[in-house]
């Protein structure tokens, strides 16, 4: 537990926990501690409970998406851009290919991974070979893909017959299983694997150690033998690839097709990324972080239902959250890895 | 036509927004203090615009709430990134994220409705007409009955190129990005004069916001900056931070919208016109670099 207090942010933890009572005490009634309560947990047959581990799941994928770039110091902050591909991707190949249940899964997973990575490549080329600053080519490249992708789901892809904008469902053998009488699929036990491995990965493998290395400096990885353009694309390779598989994650499991604005207007790739900087870019934490945020918004949607407080307050606590963070502690150096 | 009269009119429209963010930012950017939250102090702006506007039924009033909350978020800006000593991109990404969790939380609290609001009593800017010049045909059109921000802005441009260059604040400030020790050694305050530039640009870049909620549309919409902001980054980036070259980079991204907003009448979706300025900004970006970087070459 100290441990966990060392590297974790103590103030940002501190000051989260100090404004999530907030909102719990300022109006002091307990409606809105029971809607918190039940937004994370209730309804029937815990049905907000299972909503909040998918949510959870998928913060979690995001955020080690983030952490794989954040610790070769490189600010990737296209994370929603290659999610929405990786998505989008997934049910392109989900919907159009004719395969064999298992291997249609297979096949969109792997190429939501790759066209997610090629994303991110994308915005390392415009890095080193054009000289655009990462922060901005994988941010401007964020745009294109969501708006590519709305397009296709507005008018080629769109199922007519549902008033929405959306895509036909994905085929029912092919879809991750769900647990009995849950919306919680699968797909949870993929993101506890890419845990276990971005832990092994970033503290116990060769290749953590030269990501480490290049992340505090780019400089040192080089002169130690170690190009650092080589682990550069790698990192931004895995970390795009690691959206994507969210991406699939979310489109074949939770929502079981693309819907305009399911992977954008819950900001999961930033909650990913507060979730990351929150934990001190530590692997093992985020797991804890991921799943405080998920609460944090499955709650306040329990308390807009139940006391009529928007929803978005959980919005403020993040950014609150980030600003203090930003000010207390070192939580990424944007330097490094130049 | 592409090349009607309106077209030129639709052409101010675009440029104003784009312009007044990209000058606040460059402020910053010669402070040496790299805000990439102009996105989020755009929306705060267009929220208290309407706010003002709404409440007090004028539009001197949300132009006031606008500036009164681009000096919020400025000195929130500062007080977290140059006081307290934080990276600018993490509080950039806070403030970006705060900002957009803030005006939909006040939306839904103050107006109680979702997605947007707008109502009758939501006070326009006024619109004035240069008298001569607009009766040019066609280019006349881009001082005809354009809102007053856009005058503004046009005015600011030569006004901050002035105090840039040619007066001691302008030196104060550029001291503060690039020599601090010469700044301190004159006895003055690098941390203020940084904070004066973010507040100068919070104001801007809120002035930037209310043209977009009380001008050609009196509403807001969640979200509505539609990443703007981070198209004045990156027009920010191209120029290098000088505002005579700010207002031929900012007519050229405010020509693309218009003929974006025009070709969607021909069926091309607006998915693409949308997404035009950020594809054409990684391209001119590009472009502009590897000319930089031929001449250092040189």
């Amino acid at each position: 537990m100290s441990d966990l207090l060392k590297k974790t942010n103590l103030v940002g933890v501190a000051s989260a926990a100090l404004l999530l009572s907030l909102i719990l005490i300022i109006p002091a009634s307990r409606d809105v501690a029971f809607g918190f309560w039940d937004g994370v947990v209730g309804g029937r047959n815990n049905f907000n409970l299972w909503t909040t581990l998918s949510r959870a799941s998928i913060i979690i994928g995001m955020a080690m998406a983030a952490l794989v770039a954040f610790r070769a110091g490189l600010i990737n902050l296209g994370g929603e851009g290659q999610l929405v591909l990786g998505g989008l991707v997934a049910a392109l190949v989900g919907i159009y290919v004719d395969l064999p249940p298992v291997l249609l899964a297979i096949l969109a997973l792997v190429s939501a991974m790759l066209a997610a990575g090629l994303w991110a490549l994308l915005a390392g080329w415009l890095d080193r070979v054009v000289g655009m600053p990462l922060l901005v080519a994988s941010l401007l490249l964020n745009y294109p893909a969501n708006y590519f992708a709305s397009y296709l789901v507005s008018h080629p892809l769109r199922d007519v017959m549902s008033g929405i904008s959306q895509s036909h469902k994905i085929d029912k053998a092919a879809r991750l299983p769900r647990f009995p009488g849950t919306i919680l699929d699968y797909g949870i036990f993929i993101v506890i694997i890419l845990v276990i491995l971005i832990i092994w990965l970033e503290r116990h493998s060769i290749f953590g150690y030269r990501l480490r290395m290049h992340g505090y400096s780019a400089k040192f990885a080089e002169v130690s033998g170690f190009p650092s353009g080589k682990i550069f694309y790698q990192a931004l390779f895995i970390s795009g690839a690691i959206a994507g598989l969210v991406g699939f994650l979310v489109v074949f499991g939770f929502s079981q097709r693309y819907i305009d604005g399911m992977l954008t207007v819950p900001l999961y790739a930033w909650t990913g990324i507060v979730a990351v900087l929150l934990a001190a870019i530590t692997p093992w934490i985020v797991p804890i972080t991921g799943l405080l945020f998920a609460i944090l918004a499955t709650g306040a949607g329990g308390m807009e239902r139940v006391a009529g407080i928007p929803r978005e307050a959980s919005q403020i606590v993040q950014g609150v959250i980030i600003l203090w963070l930003a000010a207390t502690g070192k939580p990424l150096n944007s330097k490094g890895g130049q | 036509m592409m090349l009607d009269p309106t077209f030129f009119d639709s052409i101010a429209r675009f440029i104003t927004p784009l312009l007044l963010a990209a000058l606040g930012g460059a402020l910053c950017d010669r402070a040496a203090v790299f805000n990439i939250a102009l996105e989020g102090m755009m929306l705060i702006g267009a929220f208290f615009g309407v706010v003002g506007s709404y409440y007090f039924g004028s539009w001197q009033a949300g132009l006031l709430f606008a500036v009164l909350s681009g000096f919020a978020s400025g000195v929130v800006f500062s007080w977290f990134s140059i006081y307290r000593k934080g990276d600018d991109i993490v509080v950039s990404i806070g403030f970006n994220i705060l900002a957009l969790g803030l005006t939909v939380f006040l939306l839904r609290y103050l107006f109680n409705t979702r997605g947007q609001f707008d109502d009758p009593n939501i006070i326009g800017l006024p619109r004035i007409s240069i008298p001569i010049i607009s009766d040019i045909p066609y280019i006349g059109n881009l001082f005809a009955n354009q809102s007053i921000l856009f005058y503004l802005a046009i005015i600011l441009v030569f006004l901050i190129q002035f105090l840039l260059f040619r007066h001691k604040y302008g030196l104060y400030l550029r001291a503060a990005g690039d020599n601090i020790m010469a700044l301190r050694t004159a006895g003055l305050s690098p941390e203020l004069i940084q904070s004066g530039a973010v507040i100068a640009c919070g104001i801007l870049c809120a002035l930037a916001g209310a043209q977009l909620s009380i001008s050609s549309v009196t509403l807001f919409a969640e979200g509505m900056s539609a990443g703007r902001g981070w198209i004045a980054v990156v027009i920010i980036m191209m120029c290098a931070g000088r505002p005579l070259l700010i207002l031929p980079a900012t007519v050229f991204f405010g020509l693309l919208d218009a003929i974006g907003f025009r070709i969607q009448a021909f069926g091309v979706p607006q998915q693409f016109t949308d997404s035009l300025p950020y594809v054409l900004a990684i391209f001119i970006m590009a472009i502009a670099i590897g000319r930089k970087r031929r001449k250092l070459n040189k």
